[in-house]
């Protein structure tokens, strides 16, 4: 029982995220129990790779008590100057891919900057930087992406290592999603990551306390520019280029990262758990299509699924904490 | 306490999966029609589809080598009340948008057909707005360019029927030539309607392919873009009248809004419940993230409508899968200042202007890649700028 409470402790109120996940795959099990070979949880794992790098980089800034609602636009501004700037040409994909680095850097330097410095609110600064890029590339392309992305480019997204017994195939993307997803709980563990959590808890005592909050704030946009750019890699080589990508990625994540039990407003989850909202959202959809319900209905359940999970959640959080009884009993 | 709780609640929720699941694992056949049913109804005219079915047969007037000026059992119209003299003319155009390739690619070869008729000395001035697929804003749009008073001619694409028709009809009572292509307005006070047959020839071509190359019982997934478009609705609503009459199975229709990741996701999806031997779309984009959702799931080849896209007709080509390419013609961007400048002249020009449609088939795909062999992927195949002097550095450098 101690060991129970222990746990349910250490997941922080998270634990709501993990049942759901589980009971999501329980019910793809029912439906459709040909679901668990080896390569459709690779193929699911592989397209729901993106959104858990996504989550793994909006955790950092909501957890530090911002927003980054640029996310999506800039996931689909990255597949549109990567086709336009490979345009089919294989020696291209690398310098093309360090630019796109720089420009997901730079994007969330300019949102950290102009949200510690300019004292702009987070949620403004990134839904400005949305509008931002998402004109600017329809103004650099003429309004539909063109060029075209080349096969080295596509390879993370789409393709991954072969011939591994039992399993098959395991995608690239999978393995890149497990380093950042190890990136992220490591970086959390040091003293960035801690300093990251106390900016969101309380501000005013982090600053007392020392600690450069606009400085990891900032760090936590960079970081989320940067997790928008592996996962434009991503998307862009699972699918290819189109003028849609990315759209309406930002509310899928954020969705994410607050099933995942992390607080709005900062100071409260882990990153663990925000990949594994962002993991039981692509299950979501997945059991839908499993049991075939149709195409109108999805985001009704969808959202009345998610707002039951957070609501169960944040009762469990509500109610106080169970006391270590140190008397033996 | 708390585990009991837990537990509780557990057993609820997975309760109330596996009721959503039962219930609409049993009488899918049944929901789904009904669903899809109920939007078709809304979006079907018998007549209007019977009428477009018929079109597609009938031998258009005109030239076959220049398809964006022939015209499909044309009613003429006499437009010498609009005769201007002196040439110069300008001409103005309000585009509802240039948001998609298929746009993208018609505005370029509308404006090097402009170039032509400039250095002829027909059109002086072409003045251009933008209303970026924003009603409102393309009603500012005509509005400005009417209260102007310096066009001789306007050319509009609408962004929405019902919504821009008011401003189609002060446009009209402004007393110059109106001219409205690809979607319509619900007048025809517009000198001449410039338009492909329309969605139900586009959604039957794509239909009628599968149902004659897929064995009886086959499967068919159906890919939409977005519900509630009358030319894609068209298009869907007239797939379902053949697939209804056919022997194949509609497993299910979807909707992608035309993100190329999003139809893998589905596409693969389905893949993992069970076999699909065909897919419908309602429009192209994406087509190639369809496929390729086979390639990477190990399965055969789907039997497909895509559309003339190139990066389809390419991947068609390469990997000579049983496709067909349903067309709405591109180079319908052409017609209008071409329209313009001969009813400035006081030609003749049909009322109703409906350009012939024509899919791709395997016949003539080489021939169309042969053409378009310089284009970037996101180019349409019948865009009919092969003889305008701009080909092909305009629409490759895009």
């Amino acid at each position: 029982m101690t060991r129970v409470r222990a746990l349910g402790a250490a997941l922080q109120g998270a634990g709501t995220v993990f049942l759901l996940l589980a009971l999501t795959f329980a019910a793809i099990a029912v439906v459709n129990p040909g679901f668990f070979e080896a390569p459709s949880v690779m193929a699911f794992l592989k397209q729901a790779a993106p959104l858990v790098v996504l989550a793994a980089g909006q955790y950092f800034v909501v957890v530090s008590g911002n927003f980054d609602l640029s996310v999506g636009a800039l996931v689909g501004a990255q597949v549109v100057i990567a086709a336009r700037l490979i345009d089919g040409v294989e020696s291209r994909t690398v310098p093309v891919m360090l630019v796109m680095l720089a420009f997901g850097i730079g994007v969330g330097l300019v949102n950290g900057l102009i949200t510690t410095v300019l004292k702009v609110q987070s949620f403004i600064t990134t839904l400005g930087m949305l509008l931002v890029l998402y004109g600017a590339i329809r103004l650099w392309t003429g309004g539909a992406p063109t060029g075209d992305l080349s096969e080295a480019f596509r390879t993370p997204g789409r393709l991954g290592i072969t011939g591994v017994p039992l399993i098959g195939q395991i995608p690239w993307a999978l393995l890149i999603m497990l380093a950042v997803g190890a990136g992220a709980i490591l970086l959390m563990r040091t003293r960035f990551g801690r300093i990251l959590i106390a900016s969101g808890d309380n501000e005013l005592a982090a600053r007392l306390s020392g600690a450069r909050v606009d400085a990891v704030r900032t760090a936590a946009f960079v970081l989320s520019g940067i997790s928008a750019t592996i996962a434009g890699v991503l998307i862009g080589g699972f699918a290819g280029v189109s003028a849609q990508v990315g759209e309406g990625l930002e509310f899928t994540v954020i969705t994410a990262v607050v099933l995942g039990g992390v607080a709005l407003g900062g100071g409260r989850g882990t990153a663990l758990a925000a990949m594994a909202g962002a993991l039981a959202i692509e299950a979501l959809f997945t059991l839908f299509n499993q049991m075939a319900l149709p195409a109108t209905l999805r985001p009704a359940v969808q959202g009345a699924i998610i707002i039951a999970a957070v609501a169960y959640a944040a009762r469990r959080r509500l109610r106080p904490a169970p006391q270590p009884t140190a008397a033996p009993s | 306490m708390q585990t009991t709780r837990l537990a509780l609640a557990a057993a609820a929720a997975l309760g109330l999966l596996l009721a959503t699941g039962c219930t609409t694992d049993t009488p899918t056949e049944p929901a789904d029609d009904a669903t899809t049913e109920g939007s078709s109804d809304e979006w079907f005219v018998q007549a209007e589809y019977d009428a477009q079915l018929a079109q597609r047969d009938i031998a258009p007037e005109g030239d076959p080598a220049t398809p964006w000026l022939q015209a499909i059992e044309p009613e003429w119209v006499d437009t010498g009340e609009f005769t201007r003299e002196g040439g110069d003319a300008t001409v103005c155009f309000s585009n509802a948008s240039v948001s998609n390739p298929w746009r993208v690619t018609g505005w370029i070869t509308m404006q090097e057909q402009v170039k032509v008729l400039q250095e002829a000395g027909e059109i002086g001035e072409f003045r251009t707005s933008d209303a970026g697929d924003d009603d409102d804003q393309q009603i500012s749009d005509i509005q400005a360019f009417v209260d102007s008073g310096e066009c001789d001619a306007l050319i509009i694409s609408p962004s929405t029927t019902a919504t821009l028709t008011p401003a189609v009809e002060t446009a009209c009572a402004s007393g110059i030539p109106v001219i409205v292509f690809d979607r319509g307005v619900n007048t025809d006070c517009a000198t001449t309607f410039i338009h492909p047959i329309g969605g139900y020839a586009y959604g039957a071509d794509a239909a009628e392919f599968l149902v004659e190359n897929l064995e009886p019982g086959s499967k068919v997934l159906a890919l939409r873009i977005l519900p509630g478009v009358d030319v894609l609705e068209h298009r869907w609503a007239a797939a379902q009248q053949i697939f209804g009459d056919s022997e194949l199975e509609v497993l299910g229709d979807e909707f992608t809004g035309g993100d190329a990741a999003e139809i893998k996701n589905i596409v693969t999806q389905y893949l993992q419940r069970g076999d699909v031997d065909g897919i419908w779309m309602d429009a192209g984009d994406g087509a190639v993230a369809a496929v390729e959702a086979f390639e990477d799931a190990g399965k055969p080849y789907p039997v497909m409508a895509g559309e003339d896209e190139l990066s389809f007709l390419r991947k068609w080509d390469e990997t000579g899968m049983t496709a067909i390419a349903p067309v709405y013609s591109n180079f319908q961007w052409r017609t209008p200042v071409l329209a313009a400048t001969m009813i400035l002249r006081g030609e003749q020009v049909p009322a109703e202007w409906i350009l012939p449609q024509e899919p791709i088939t395997e016949a003539d795909l080489d021939d169309y890649l042969a053409r378009n062999a310089d284009m970037p992927s996101l180019h349409y195949a019948k865009f009919g700028g092969e003889d305008l002097p701009g080909f092909p550095d305009a629409w490759r450098d895009r």
